[in-house]
């Protein structure tokens, strides 16, 4: 009976907020209005909560004033016995004053100078937040737990937080009954001493917080300032923060015991804030229908064994229980991990070696589930700071294992090496650059716990469709360089199969947001003719991986009415980049440099960039090492034009783009392009050919100037005009 | 004794039915009874009195002419009559629309101390939405502005309606197609009337289209902007308690009844009534107060705003007055029965008319404007007190019936109750439409009509489309016939509601059976549509959304315009008896099939409740299939027709696996 909920959800705020009334009415009379009150340094946005929801920046006690008010106001009658009025709205009010009270009653407590009883946390800082903040955004933790307890014993605790832990999931302790705590129970359990220090807790992932309730409020109004600084979202935007929290932050509360009403309260707030509450006792009613949450809003799980798992399938956390058997840590948490120069090992790739990861499919008859075979020396053979060959070829077989699922399988192989502490790893197909740390090495990291982490995260994750993973690692530059030229063969294949659709033979197009990990705000949209710009996914991959995984990150845009035929710009697909770029993004140009451009990742295989000067635009592919003519090298290009921002005049593309009719067509095509390094010329030359002779100019390619030919901007425009280029015809760019 | 019970199935109906049986006083059915047996050429829509060579009665086929004296043929004839009553519908609802675009012009420059603008910030976001500029105005001017800018809705020669913005592309381009869009409210209406004249338009389609060009100006011109400035000028519906049937009248009260369908006096009535002044001249009378109860329309529009019991509806209004307790009946426009007057030969009642566009024979007429309300209001009310003192308390018989309800829900309503202040929103209802918890929404509205019991369709369909897991929401007669019959009470959700809406209005804490208001408010409806179309997930235009309507027991031209605009705007409709259009094959095949190709959605005719409820949701079944979403969630007594092709439904939502299996 979701009235009984909200019966107790109102009662309790109305409890809530009568504290902080009471409370604030003796500050005010003990220290007057302008006792300084707040967490001071610890962070920017004054009392979170209140600065997200009402945009309040409360500095003294009289500021309080407003904010209490405003929870004053939102306080509704609880529902009637009979005849009741519609008590759902009622109650997220009831919710949102709760917070807005707790975070007074716990501001209050500042003015008197408090400090946390030993062993709890307290107020969490910015700091704190951005250094986890961005994990929880990204998935990479993959959610938050708050916990008010203890537990009924100290075996079902520590089972249950074991259950999180092994998840990555975050665990914050709060509350008591009669005393006794889930802190208590941790130390009972041996999860961690009386005495463990603060960081102790952090590393383990179990956060004491406080041992009331009200503690439970420093979680709460730390995971709102992830929509401030993640989301970028500004004060008082409280429906954009709120849906922020409710889309982004994996959270979720757990309540051991019959539910009070001052739990209730607070639960209604996190709610609204989009998490869901799951109760271990049979008395909670719930609440399923869905839609302030993403699915149910209050659940019973009274199994024990069942109730980790019902708190993520409720909150639709994507977790993975890992048990990878290699020396180095394996977490989501590593995978922005960047192995610096001094510290590496061994590295393969980019300019150093020739490198190529690839997967293809094969009869089940011929492999060996899991078996792993090296070819050529590991990597203890090379002195530290070192370049090796590397060829990873992975071999799948099963039943409904299709070709056309091969890039996708593949384009994971990035997520899944770099998830290893000490390896990193980017590019995508012979374009791969990783590097092995000296620490991973030291702890026996070798080439063969690639195939292991390969062999158990496509089990885990594409188990549906592959029965059997097979791993061949080579390290022999010869034999590296043949398996580059076999695997250029189904790469072509590939490419090619997309080759004769047209962006307007289809109805939707598909979203890549794999990237969003550390881009957030970006959409890759992938139309026929516009392939990802890591060049490693086309629109066919698009729709194979949805079929695979339709809750995935390549989903379906209806590309809807059509605004413009020119710019490529469609309704249905701005609306699509703007829910998915947090709403940053509002329009999006498909083949404009200009207007409203494509936003970038970080895994571009080229960048495109404007040369005011010449009219035209240069690409630069990411194996050019040297300073282009935009005076930038290709880093500090990335930089720009990466991130997730739409930069226009700077887009990343992939290179088959390059030959698309719709490369920049709004813009005039590739009759736009004035430089290119030679290397990317040639393994563009027969595409980009074919094009070429479509529109008429032949010889275009050998007109585009090349390093050779030209270093800065004057030397290419005195080049376009020793070679007529056709650029010098078009209208103006800007 | 066995007839009786045919009449209605509202206990205070029949016990009042005895009563003017026992007072000799003739009611409705016995004036029915005196008609019978109605002309089939009428019924059928075949009779032509568009010029004085005739009138003319023509059949397709058979023994009699089959041409008019103009050699107009029954397919002509018989469009051409149901575009009459479609502008004839339309200039009601439009009619009292621009009543109250006047009034609130009134109140914004203050030409009148009873009306204010109740709702400042709904009028502002109608002015924003419309684009007038508002940094630095205040709400009388910027009143003013918008005010004038709806006015001219009315009668501008150029451009479309400014509300059809309001709707999905999709509707607009059908619109476009079909050469509908509707250029201002009255030109509409008077083309219209124009075709039907002698010897004008004969083309049956042409007649037809231009019959759903006057509907939608009547939906997206002149009753929304009814809805959406009564809003304004008396106050946005908020949910709130009342009661509704003849037991709502008092004894011990002056009791006045007001009738009709525009709220402007009944609204300072209100007010006046609960003045103390009043009161104690109320209590100087031996009477305790003034108690003010409604029927029809008028009555929803006082409960949805102030609660104000409801005493009845259509056919409700003489029996009302038989209970001889009623001190003062206040009627103004529409659905008034002439009878009435003549009631006051028999009863102490004083019949007040009120609009200089109605004026009932023996009714005393104190005209209305809305500049001198609070003294119109102050007189009436006093002669309710003098009525009272002339009451007989021998002749005072209040059945002892009524039922409590829950009213006042709007489109801007309904975000709160599902989200709060903080997180308003549609997505829990498209949720609970998405996962199958709602087979889809219907808008049960509509009249009573005496060749019906009274009631019994109402609230036989009502009851089956919610046994079935389908969310009702209604307005006009049909509402307070679901009111008297306890299906508006919250916990009416538990005892009628399937499985799934009850989850849903347990979670959200509402009736089953949603009271959006007057008839004008059905613009509400679409309204409503259109927001859970932008929110998304149960398709992009009206005529996906797993959405119907129905009009079980209808009887009045303006049912015809509404139920020509929602099958215009791509919401089916199935009404109880068919329209007077069955003379001529060629416009039942247009209404009921061809509709579609031009705008996604016909008319069906079923007089049998439960078959019609069975059609509706089919329909909403169709259309969950169309959409790709999954059967109903739990099992419901009228499962999904096995057999029908149409119907593939998705697999149920579960949440998703990471990878497919």
């Amino acid at each position: 009976m979701s009235k009984q909920v909200f019966t107790q959800v109102i009662r309790g705020a109305h409890q809530w907020v009568r504290q902080a009334e009471d409370a604030l009415a003796k500050a005010l009379e003990q220290h007057g209005p302008d006792k300084p009150v707040g967490w001071g340094p610890q962070t920017a946005y004054f009392l979170p909560m209140s600065y997200a929801l009402m945009g309040l920046e409360v500095r003294t006690v009289g500021d309080l004033r407003e904010q209490v008010a405003h929870a004053r106001e939102l306080l509704r009658p609880v529902p009637s016995d009979e005849l009741w009025l519609p008590y759902l709205g009622d109650g997220l009010d009831a919710g949102a004053a709760t917070m807005l009270a707790q975070e007074v009653l716990a501001a209050l407590r500042t003015v008197d100078g408090y400090t946390p009883p030993p062993g709890w946390q307290g107020f969490i800082s910015d700091t704190i937040m951005r250094e986890l903040g961005i994990q929880l955004v990204d998935g990479r933790m993959p959610g938050f737990a708050l916990i008010l307890g203890p537990a009924p014993t100290t075996e079902i605790a520590v089972k249950v937080v074991r259950e999180l832990q092994k998840r990555n999931i975050l665990v914050f302790l709060c509350a008591n009954r009669n005393g006794k705590t889930m802190r208590d129970q941790m130390v009972e359990g041996g999860v961690f001493g009386d005495d463990a220090p603060l960081e102790e807790c952090w590393d383990l992932y179990v956060v004491p917080v406080g041992p009331d309730t009200l503690d439970g409020i420093y979680v709460l109004n730390w995971s709102i300032r992830s929509a401030l600084t993640y989301g970028g979202h500004k004060r008082g935007e409280a429906r954009k923060c709120l849906d922020y929290t409710k889309r982004r932050i994996h959270a979720f509360g757990i309540t051991f015991g019959e539910i009070p009403d001052d739990w209730y309260a607070m639960g209604a707030g996190a709610i609204l804030m989009g998490y869901p509450v799951i109760s271990d006792s049979p008395t909670t009613p719930e609440i399923r229908p869905t839609g302030v949450t993403v699915r149910e809003e209050l659940v019973v799980q009274t199994d024990y064994d069942q109730l980790v798992p019902t708190c993520i399938e409720t909150r639709a956390v994507k977790v993975k229980v890992e048990k990878i058997d290699i020396p180095v840590g394996y977490a989501a948490a590593f995978e922005g991990e960047r192995v610096r120069k001094e510290d590496m090992h061994v590295q393969f790739g980019y300019k150093y070696s020739p490198a190529l990861e690839y997967l293809r499919t094969v009869e089940p008859g011929e492999i060996q589930d899991g078996k792993i075979e090296l070819f050529g020396p590991d990597i203890d053979s090379v002195a530290p700071g070192g370049a090796m060959p590397l060829g990873l070829e992975v071999l799948v077989a099963g039943r409904k294992m299709a070709r056309d699922f091969e890039g996708i399988l593949e384009r994971q192989i990035h997520r899944w090496t770099s998830h290893a502490m000490g390896f990193m790893h980017t590019g995508q197909r012979d374009q791969i650059w990783c590097r092995v740390s000296k620490k991973a090495f030291e702890a026996g990291f070798r080439l063969r716990h690639l195939g292991v982490i390969m062999h158990a995260k496509i089990h885990e994750e594409y188990g549906g469709i592959v029965d059997k993973v097979a791993v061949r690692i080579y390290t022999d530059a010869e034999q590296v360089r043949a398996k580059i030229e076999e695997a250029r063969k189904a790469f072509a294949y590939r490419d090619d199969r997309i080759a004769g659709m047209t962006d307007e033979s289809v109805d939707v197009f598909y979203s890549c947001t794999v990237c969003q990990s550390y881009a957030p705000d970006h959409v890759c949209v992938i139309t026929p003719q516009r392939l990802g710009l890591c060049g490693a996914y086309n629109w066919l991959d698009g729709r194979a991986n949805y079929e695979i995984n339709p809750s995935g990150p390549n989903q379906p845009i209806p590309k809807g009415r059509i605004i413009d035929s020119i710019k490529g710009e469609w309704e249905g697909v701005n609306k699509f980049v703007y829910e998915h770029s947090n709403r940053k993004v509002e329009r999006f140009c498909a083949y404009s440099l200009l207007e409203a451009p494509m936003t970038s990742c970080g895994c571009f295989e080229c960048i495109v960039a404007i040369l005011p000067l010449t009219n035209g635009v240069m690409v630069v592919n990411r194996e050019f090492p040297e300073v282009t003519p935009s005076g930038m090298s290709f880093g500090e290009l990335a930089s720009i034009t990466g991130g997730g921002a739409q930069t226009p005049g700077f887009v990343g593309v992939g290179r088959l783009y390059l030959s698309s009719p719709k490369f920049l067509s709004a813009d005039g095509g590739i009759k736009r392009i004035v430089w290119m390094p030679k290397q990317l010329k040639e393994a563009i030359r027969e595409r980009f050919q074919k094009e070429a002779q479509r529109i008429g100019e032949p010889d275009l390619l050998d007109k585009i100037a090349t390093e050779d030919d030209a270093r800065t901007e004057e030397e290419i425009l005195a080049h376009l005009e020793k070679v007529n280029h056709p650029v010098l015809s078009l209208s103006p760019l800007m | 004794m066995s007839e009786q019970k045919q009449r209605s199935v509202d206990p205070a109906v029949l016990e009042m039915v005895e009563v003017a049986a026992a007072r000799s006083v003739q009611t409705i059915w016995d004036r029915l009874e005196a008609q019978k047996a109605q002309c089939r050429f009428g019924r059928d829509g075949l009779c032509c009195r568009m010029c004085f060579m005739g009138p003319c009665r023509v059949t397709e086929e058979g023994k009699g002419p089959q041409q008019g004296i103009c050699g107009a043929t029954a397919e002509t004839i018989v469009a051409r009559n149901l575009l009459r009553h479609v502008a004839g519908g339309a200039a009601a609802h439009s009619d009292h629309g621009r009543e109250i675009v006047k009034t609130l012009l009134l109140a914004a420059k203050g030409e009148s101390k009873a009306y204010q603008i109740r709702s400042p910030g709904r009028m502002r976001a109608l002015a924003a939405e419309f684009g007038l500029p508002l940094d630095g105005r205040s709400d009388s001017d910027v009143a003013a502005e918008l005010a004038q800018l709806y006015l001219a809705e009315f009668g501008k020669q150029d451009g479309t309606l400014l509300n059809l913005s309001r709707a999905p592309e999709a509707q607009r381009n059908y619109w476009r197609a079909a050469g509908v869009t509707p250029r201002s409210v009255d030109r509409e209406i008077v083309t219209g009337v124009h075709m039907t004249t002698m010897g004008v338009d004969n083309d049956p389609e042409h007649l037809l289209l231009a019959a759903a060009r006057v509907a939608l100006a009547d939906g997206w011109g002149g009753s929304m902007i009814a809805t959406d400035l009564s809003d304004v000028l008396f106050g946005e519906p908020e949910p709130l308690r009342s009661a509704a049937n003849l037991g709502v009248l008092k004894e011990d009260h002056v009791n006045i009844l007001v009738h009709g369908h525009e709220p402007t006096l009944s609204d300072v009535i209100a007010a006046v009534s609960r003045d103390p002044d009043i009161v104690a001249e109320a209590n100087a009378a031996g009477a305790k107060g003034v108690n003010l109860a409604g029927i029809c329309c008028t009555a929803n529009e006082i409960l949805m705003r102030h609660g104000i019991p409801i005493a009845g509806n259509f056919l409700q209004q003489e029996l009302a007055v038989m209970t001889g307790a009623i001190d003062l009946l206040l009627v103004d426009v529409q659905c008034v029965f002439p009878a009435l007057a003549r009631l006051q030969e028999c009863f102490h009642t004083k019949v007040v008319s009120t609009s200089p566009k109605a004026k009932f024979p023996g009714a005393e007429h104190i005209e209305f404007h809305e500049e001198n309300a609070l003294d119109c209001a102050r007189r009436i009310v006093r002669m309710a007190i003098e009525s009272f003192r002339r009451r007989d308390p021998a002749m005072v018989r209040i059945p002892k019936v009524h039922e409590r309800l829950v009213a006042g829900f709007t489109t801007q309503v309904v975000f709160r109750i599902l989200g709060g202040r903080y997180r308003p929103s549609f997505r829990p209802l498209n949720d609970g439409i998405q996962a199958g918890r709602l087979r889809g929404v219907a808008g049960v509205v509509g009249c009573n009509n005496p060749k019906f019991t009274h009631d019994q369709c109402h609230l036989a369909m009502v009851r089956e489309l919610l046994r079935n897991d389908v969310l009702v929401v209604q307005t006009g007669c049909s509402a307070i016939a679901c009111g008297k019959g306890g299906l508006l009470a919250p916990e009416a959700a538990a005892k009628y509601a399937g499985k799934g809406l009850q989850e849903i209005c347990e979670a959200v804490g509402i009736p089953p059976v949603l009271h959006l208001g007057a008839c004008v408010d059905n613009s509400r409806i679409l309204t409503a549509c259109a927001e859970m179309v932008k929110e998304g997930g149960i398709g992009d235009s009206f005529d996906k959304l797993p959405v119907v309507g129905a009009a079980p027991e209808w009887m009045s031209e303006k049912a015809i315009a509404i139920g020509m605009y929602f099958v215009a705007s791509g919401i089916s409709v199935v009404i109880g008896q068919p329209l007077p259009v069955e003379g001529s094959r060629v416009v039942v095949d247009f209404l009921t099939r061809k509709m579609r190709d031009f705008f996604g959605a016909t008319w069906s005719f079923q007089p049998d409740p439960i078959k019609a409820a069975h059609l509706m949701i089919d329909h909403l079944d169709r259309k969950r299939a169309e959409l790709g979403l999954p059967p109903p969630m739990y099992e419901v007594p009228y499962a999904p027709q096995v057999g029908d092709e149409s119907l593939v439904f998705a697999a149920a939502a579960a949440p998703a696996p990471s990878a497919a299996s």
